[in-house]
């Protein structure tokens, strides 16, 4: 039957003008090659000795152990944020939705900055915070939130995308059988959008891994405590270009190994309305790696 | 009673009062968009009406706004200072079976007929022993262990049936829960309904006059968001008073005013007919007859005491082994071989006789 299916694939009209062809193998060269350029590039006799220094694996440490706190923060606070945009009904919730996802196009920078201007000494809450005897410009603490400020929108437009298809039919049945809007929500609605929100996190952590821009802004580069992998690799690269490569490479791998892990699902794991939230997600991917 | 229900919901025109008796079916009929769904979703807290007052056994699940329809209700809710009160959906035992099963695709058969008594509190062991008695009831047991992606629309809709009397509802609600069956699983649905609907309240809504017959002892017809007509099923059906109702019992009606020994209808028609109780004169009354009693000519056929319509055609379908003849507000009922020899086709003008000894004459 696969052999029929997979031979009718290649039997049917498509109707695709042959020119689009030529245009899509530009743009898939346009992806491919600048990786293959850099594997390219690896010094593979000292790969090993490169990868492993003392700055290098000090950086990323702190980029796994960032990345993992910044993720689960997404979720916790994301999974909140993203069925209430999905099921509130309140004035400028228009309005909210796409305040929040403001910093999928906002350059990271400009991010950092405003982070600096929020947390820092002289920001927004920086008197509060200096009351409590908490400094958090220059932390780690400050990479988690700046990595969290890049990373939330994705969970939550994947998420989100995952309610809004699966719908509130379900919930609605479970609530007449008995189920108070807390059994429903633990029983009914997070199962059903699993898939979205293991690939929103997997985008998440992913996102998190690659922050550079608001990082550096508000938390500055100090070996061990800021300085996460993307930071030290754009340092070697003044230095030691050989190291920022090899370096580069393991994101790369990172990167593909979540790419792999975000959009293979065994078939059948998804349930039919949830399946399609990878597909805001998608759109997300496209608008957010600004960093 | 075990249910009393009075709601209003501005936006949709819908204003509907129904009450059942203990352990009482009854259908709820109607045309498209008449207020059928709203009122499940009023009953299930799923739409907050502007107005009314419901309760079920002796709980109240919501009492909002004034209460329009008698004085005593009115200063009963003053009485009791006049406070609203909402039952959340998930307090009011209204368990609702839709058309679609909508089981719960990651759980398996068993544990979605457990989710009920689980979300009541019951230890998952003694819910498990309950969901699979439940999967026994409407035959289903086989399946336990099966998920819902796995299930054919029968079967689904079986499991979905057992998980709704699992949460042992005080009021079961069923939304046209064999529309979406194929002709094969329909039947087998129906009679087990019929089964495990005997001892319990239920309000079903349906499309189909069987359901009616054989599932409900009392049906309520809503038109455009009221209640046109209500009663036992089978006089709605043999003595229907409205057009819905006529046309659910495949009856030609007329409905008019009381004039000499017929009914004159709004539209001027006279319908000669005899009635079997007295009506008074100038009185609401209609005139109903069946298709097959209604012959069709080319001309003006008049001979006493026959009632002689002049009718355009609109429609010729097939009907079991004749042919129906729909005109404006009227069909008959002809042979093929008559509809050939007759040559009609839509937009001819003919002529519907009718016997006056076949047109029955009653109040509405």
């Amino acid at each position: 039957m696969m052999g029929s299916k997979r031979l009718a694939a290649r039997h049917a009209y498509t109707g695709v003008p042959r020119w689009i062809y030529t245009l899509a193998v530009l743009a898939a060269l346009m992806v491919v090659l600048p990786l293959v350029a850099i594997v390219g590039r690896v010094d593979w006799a000292n790969f090993l000795p490169l990868v492993t220094s003392e700055s290098a694996v000090s950086a990323l440490g702190l980029s796994l152990r960032t990345s993992a706190a910044s993720t689960v923060l997404c979720v916790v606070l994301g999974v909140p944020l993203a069925v209430v945009l999905a099921r509130g009904r309140f004035p400028f919730l228009g309005l909210l939705r796409s305040l929040v996802l403001l910093p999928l196009v906002l350059p990271p920078v400009v991010g950092g900055i405003a982070l600096l201007y929020t947390f820092g000494r002289q920001g927004l809450l920086g008197g509060t915070m200096e009351v409590l005897g908490l400094q958090i410009a220059f932390s780690t603490t400050a990479v988690v939130l700046a990595q969290t400020f890049v990373a939330l929108p994705f969970l939550v437009v994947s998420l989100e995308g995952a309610l809004r298809t699966g719908g509130q039919r379900y919930e609605v049945v479970a609530a007449t059988l008995g189920a108070s809007p807390g059994t429903v929500f633990r029983r009914v609605t997070l199962p059903l959008v699993l898939p979205g929100l293991a690939s929103g996190a997997v985008l998440s952590f992913a996102r998190s891994l690659g922050e550079f821009g608001a990082t550096l802004t508000f938390a500055g580069s100090l070996q061990g405590v800021t300085r996460t992998l993307p930071l030290e690799i754009y340092l070697q690269r003044e230095t030691d270009p050989d190291a920022a490569v090899a370096l580069s490479l393991v994101l790369v791998a990172v990167a593909v190994a979540v790419v792999a892990l975000a959009y293979h699902r065994p078939a059948g794991a998804a349930p039919p309305g949830a399946s399609s939230g990878k597909r805001p997600t998608a759109a997300a991917t496209a608008g957010g790696q600004v960093t | 009673m075990t249910f009393s229900f009075q709601a209003a919901v501005g936006e949709r025109g819908f204003d509907v009062s129904l009450s059942l008796g203990p352990a009482e079916t009854v259908a709820v009929m109607g045309p498209n968009g008449a207020g059928k769904s709203t009122l499940l979703s009023v009953i299930a807290g799923l739409i907050r009406p502007d107005s009314g007052r419901a309760e079920l056994d002796g709980r109240t699940l919501f009492q909002l706004g004034v209460v329009p329809s008698d004085g005593s209700d009115v200063a009963a809710v003053r009485g009791r200072g006049g406070q609203h009160h909402w039952t959340a959906p998930h307090l009011r035992g209204t368990a609702l079976l839709a058309q679609e099963p909508l089981l719960f695709p990651h759980l398996p058969a068993v544990d979605n007929v457990a989710f009920g008594p689980r979300s009541a509190g019951t230890p998952k062991g003694r819910a498990k022993a309950e969901a699979l008695h439940w999967l026994a009831e409407v035959e289903a047991a086989d399946l336990a262990a099966h998920r819902p992606a796995e299930l054919s629309g029968g079967q689904a809709q079986r499991v979905a049936v057992a998980r709704a009397l699992a949460a042992d509802p005080g009021l079961l609600l069923l939304d046209e829960p064999m529309a979406a069956l194929d002709i094969h699983s329909a039947p087998l649905l129906r009679r087990l309904l019929k089964r495990v609907l005997a001892d319990r309240p239920a309000i079903i809504v349906t499309h189909d006059v069987l359901d009616a017959l054989m599932l409900a002892g009392r049906v309520v017809i809503l038109e455009n968001g009221r209640v046109s007509e209500e009663g036992p099923t089978r006089q709605v059906l043999e003595r229907p008073r409205s057009a819905f109702a006529a046309g659910l019992a495949g009856l030609n009606f007329v409905p008019g005013t009381l004039a000499g020994d017929g009914v004159l209808s709004r539209q001027g028609l006279h319908v000669a007919g005899h009635a079997e109780d007295p009506i008074p004169a100038g009185g609401a009354a209609a005139a109903v007859f069946p298709p097959s009693a209604v012959s069709v000519f080319l001309t003006d056929a008049h001979g006493s005491p026959r009632n002689s319509f002049q009718v355009t055609i609109r429609d010729l379908e097939p009907h079991g082994d004749q042919v129906r003849v729909r005109g404006e507000g009227m069909a008959a009922d002809i042979t093929p071989s008559a509809l050939a020899d007759l040559g009609l086709v839509p937009g001819m003008t003919v002529h519907f006789v009718v016997k006056a000894a076949a047109v029955s004459l009653y109040e509405t």
